[in-house]
């Protein structure tokens, strides 16, 4: 294990080396924004939110600080204006797509997004990939994707999985920031779970 | 519907997740659309989940996942062909098979589709029919040529 020292914010802040920059913050107590985050799950870079400006060998970038490897002497910077203002935008756009959605209203507040400033388009997904990948790779039953492409994109059951599997479980459903996932399951069951009464006569 | 032929593409690539897209543009190739059979059958013999075949199988404009008609028609409506009049043959060719651009007609005699370059822009308006490439087509040669597919 070998230990090195990072700056956070103006803070020293000792790493694990293969840490990434989000898990450095958070054993300091530094919070870092996150949507597409979990504990268990593998690090997905999907919604850019945890975007954080670090400083190398004087140049700075913008990356995830949820797949950015800790190295020694980075110099990380969670909160300056082109940070604040790349986090305003990504929570204008996903509250287009959600307005309601509980996890993005105080994050709106506290970066000023205007949930009205574009268009909406409800379709309360988020694309975090949350229920996904939990099912992947938590559960292992691969019961939700992804289909389509681009603007296209959604979640989908896969009815030949879920009417199996999904009756006793459904520990996706609080993962989900929206409440899409759950409507997405009501409509799949409804259209095509093979009804009780179908059973009965086959 | 050949069920040795596909079998036989699947077995090729037993157990070979990475060969997933291969595996299916060899059936779309053979079959010319992917039904759900299959694609249950792809993913359990390449050890892929379904919930990922399904979305390889969604995700690209390749894959068709309801049958095709007999003779596809791709009409090129890539810049080159617009400005050539590629729109007016969209249009003829809409009212004559009834079918609009990823759709299929009732009697599977055409399915069309729109793509955006076939690599010979100075030949626009380009439209293939089942690969074959008429160029420099006008409204009333593509009404004819349509004619000769049955």
């Amino acid at each position: 294990m070998s230990e090195i020292t990072l700056q956070i914010d103006g803070r020293e802040v000792a790493a694990r080396k293969g840490m990434t920059v989000l898990e450095a913050a958070k054993k300091a107590g530094i919070s870092i924004p996150t949507l597409c985050h979990h504990e268990k799950l593998e690090p997905y870079g999907g919604c850019r939110l945890c975007t954080v400006e670090v400083e190398e060998r004087g140049r700075t970038k913008m990356v995830a600080a949820c797949l950015y490897p800790v190295e020694k002497d980075l110099v990380v910077k969670t909160r300056t204006e082109k940070v604040d203002r790349i986090r305003k935008m990504i929570l204008e756009l996903l509250l287009a797509h959600a307005p309601d959605a509980f996890e993005l209203q105080d994050l709106a507040l506290e970066y000023g997004a205007d949930r009205d400033r574009f268009e909406k388009e409800s379709s309360f997904c988020l694309h975090c990939g949350l229920c996904v990948r939990y099912c992947a790779e938590v559960k292992k039953k691969n019961a939700i994707g992804f289909i389509n492409c681009g603007t296209r994109r959604e979640i989908s059951f896969i009815p030949e999985i879920a009417s199996k599997e999904c009756w006793n479980c459904k520990e996706c459903f609080p993962l989900c920031p929206t409440e899409a996932l759950q409507a997405a399951f009501v409509l799949t069951k409804a259209l095509v779970f093979p009804s009780p009464l179908s059973e009965l006569k086959g | 519907m050949d069920n040795d032929k596909i079998d036989r593409i699947i077995n090729k690539h037993r157990g070979k997740a990475g060969s997933l897209v291969q595996v299916l543009m060899e059936i779309q190739e053979e079959n010319h659309w992917l039904p759900r059979e299959v694609l249950e059958k792809v993913g359990e013999k390449l050890d892929v989940p379904l919930s990922r075949v399904l979305r390889i199988a969604t995700m690209y404009k390749t894959f068709s996942l309801t049958p095709k008609g007999r003779h596809e028609i791709h009409i090129c409506t890539g810049s080159a062909c617009h400005v050539r009049g590629a729109r007016r043959v969209l249009e003829t060719v809409q009212d004559l098979t009834g079918i609009k651009p990823g759709e299929t007609d009732s009697d599977s005699r055409f399915s069309l589709e729109t793509v955006n370059c076939q690599g010979c822009c100075a030949l626009g308006p380009v439209v293939a029919i089942d690969g074959k490439t008429h160029g420099r087509i006008s409204p009333d040669e593509i009404a004819d040529a349509l004619k000769k597919y049955d």
